[in-house]
């Protein structure tokens, strides 16, 4: 009897349905009708009873009557409840005419509550869904260290300074930097581009000629003579104007000052090469003071 | 094998190991992992590893001694492998004098920007609810990149937000993505209909966390340098990326945004930079920095259910070779 299953499995011993809280006492049982467990909504403990469930979006309510208590199979009715609330609430009143009020007002309840959460679902799935993607342990890792790796192989700041150096280089930032000797380089990268190779290396020649020719003779007028000669020599040889012949000249000397040592084969090209040039400006010198 | 048995018996019994004769004889048959007992398997291993350094360092001295003796004849040194010397080639190849690629970067999406016909104005976003971090990120990444500007996603649609964007002359758009607490993802979308890029963004560091003493980035409109693109998808991501900035940088400005390529990770930086002299140029690094793997590209605007994929990440097919890359 119902009374009896009370006293076993609710008050004293032990129901598998049954989770006890600090304050509440819950039952897990999927026909439960409220959820607590008591002894008006246990049911193992009524035998006649009555839940609202829901299943794929339509709600059904199910009835246990003593009659069919002998037969487990057949103990629970299923009746499909309409769609429509107010028709399902008056379906509900007449399947459960003559029970008990807390049965009917509790059933009534539940599937106010049901019908509003399939709502709220329906209004979600309209919504934007976030798709939860499982990041993978090792795949994650392995692109951490594939990354770390990469970014010691970039060697970054060597990278960003090379490609600065380079805009600098291709003139990109126009007369903002005012580096001399870049200035040169860019007119040497020119003149090469323009003549030929011997000339500019004749051209390379004479600038180390005449500064060491103006070294040993510092304090000696001719040096303007030599300039002009050699503006000459290289308006013949090329199509630039003085001006620049002349910075790139200045700008040579200084150039060259620091590099002679290094020029080891150019150095050794240098004596035979010398000769020919002081017979020339020899010439002109003459031909001048002629 | 019986040469081999009477030393391991030997040597096994003994109080401990006794040190390594000069050339140790190995009959030809015998291999260290068919003596069945560990610690004697273990110690006979050793002492085979031991030869084989002793080897290989005799090999180098002998190396090294003969490039000497050489002199100035000696062959050049061998280049030492690196994964980018060994990579895979990629068919995609950009070549810089291709006419076709030429063309086609003539005529897509970006070459209104290109040609200086539309001014970037860009807007970034976050998914919902961003935390602390990934706020503080985007307000960084704002003053990076001039033009662009910050709004809350308060729950839109991403689909809804689009159209509004593009009415009111949007060219990009950013959606940093959020996942625990720190930003992870990345989707630049171009806008009036262009490509849509999804990055997983890693390694994000705020501009306080960067040891550095720069003052904040002005309002200068940067420079940008791009590395490593090579391939053809790498170039449109290159184009891209390169399309966030204002097409006439202010050198005054000294400040540049770079993106580096390396092994299909991207490294953003931003540095602002001073020429000490015409060989020598000093960086400082301001702004915030991250990295960014590429993981779609999508044909239209953001969509991700009927949108046409350009080239997905397919981590069974991409991931096997060490050393192949895709941008």
């Amino acid at each position: 009897s119902p009374q009896v299953v009370w006293d076993t499995l609710g008050n004293r011993q032990f129901c598998s349905y049954k989770i006890t809280t600090k304050t509440q006492n819950f039952c897990r049982n999927e026909y439960n009708l409220t959820g607590l467990c008591n002894r008006s909504s246990c049911p193992l403990a009524n035998s006649q009873y009555a839940t609202i469930r829901e299943e794929k979006g339509r709600c059904y309510l199910y009835m246990k009557t003593i009659e069919r208590a002998p037969f487990p199979r057949r103990l629970w009715e299923r009746v499909l409840l309409s769609k429509n609330y107010e028709k399902a609430l008056e379906e509900i009143d007449e399947n459960l005419i003559y029970w008990p009020r807390f049965i009917r007002h509790k059933c009534k309840q539940r599937f106010t509550k049901i019908t509003q959460y399939l709502i709220r679902i329906r209004k979600l799935t309209l919504k934007r869904q976030r798709k939860i993607v499982p990041l993978r342990r090792k795949i994650e890792r392995r692109e951490n260290r594939r990354e770390e790796k990469a970014l010691i192989a970039a060697q970054l700041d060597n990278a960003i300074e090379k490609e600065l150096l380079e805009r600098l280089k291709q003139d990109t930032y126009g007369d903002i930097y005012n580096f001399p000797i870049h200035a040169f380089d860019k007119a040497l990268q020119q003149q090469e581009a323009d003549s030929e190779s011997e000339s500019d290396a004749e051209g390379e020649e004479e600038d180390k000629e005449e500064e060491d020719k103006r070294e040993f003779v510092e304090a000696d007028d001719s040096d303007l003579s030599d300039f002009e000669d050699m503006d000459k020599l290289e308006a013949s040889s090329e199509e630039e104007q003085e001006e620049e012949a002349e910075v790139e000249k200045k700008a040579s000397h200084s150039k060259w000052k620091g590099k002679t040592p290094l020029k080891g084969p150019a150095r050794r090209k240098r004596p035979y090469i010398e000769i020919e040039y002081e017979k020339e400006t020899e010439l002109a010198t003459k031909t001048k003071a002629a | 094998a019986g040469n081999g048995g009477a030393r391991e018996r030997g040597e096994a019994g003994g109080p401990g190991p006794p040190p390594v004769p000069e050339r140790v004889l190995f009959p030809p048959t015998f291999s260290v992992s068919e003596i069945k007992n560990k610690q004697r398997r273990h110690f006979m291993f050793v002492r085979w590893k031991q030869q084989q350094r002793r080897e290989k360092l005799a090999a180098k001295k002998k190396r090294r001694k003969e490039r000497e003796a050489l002199g100035d004849k000696a062959p050049p040194k061998p280049v030492p492998k690196t994964i980018e010397n060994q990579r895979v080639y990629d068919e995609t190849t950009v070549d810089p004098n291709d006419e076709e690629v030429a063309f086609d970067e003539a005529t897509d999406e970006f070459a209104p920007y290109f040609n200086r016909q539309t001014v970037p104005k860009i807007l970034i976003t976050t998914s919902d609810r961003p935390r602390g971090r990934t706020v503080r990120f985007c307000e960084q990444l704002a003053t990076v990149i001039p033009n662009a500007h910050v709004y809350y996603r308060r729950g839109l649609a991403l689909k809804r937000i689009i159209p509004q964007c593009v009415a009111r002359d949007f060219t990009d758009l950013i959606v940093i993505n959020e996942d625990r607490k720190i930003p992870n993802g990345l989707v630049l979308s171009h806008l009036p209909d262009g490509p849509t890029a999804h990055f997983r963004m890693s390694s994000v560091r705020l501009r306080k966390e960067i040891k550095r003493k720069g003052k904040e980035p002005t309002e200068h409109v940067p420079e940008v340098i791009l590395n490593n693109f090579t391939t053809r998808l790498g170039h449109s991501i290159g184009r891209m990326l390169a399309s966030l900035f204002p097409h006439d940088p202010q050198f005054i400005g000294r400040q540049v945004a770079t993106f580096h390529n390396q092994r299909d990770y991207i490294f953003f930086r931003f540095h602002r930079y001073i020429f000490k002299s015409e060989k020598k140029v000093g960086i400082q690094e301001l702004g915030p920095r991250f990295t960014l793997k590429l993981r779609s590209l999508q044909k239209g605007t953001f969509d991700s259910k009927f949108g046409e994929y350009e080239w997905i990440h397919k981590r069974r097919q991409m991931d096997t070779n060490r050393r192949k890359f895709h941008l």
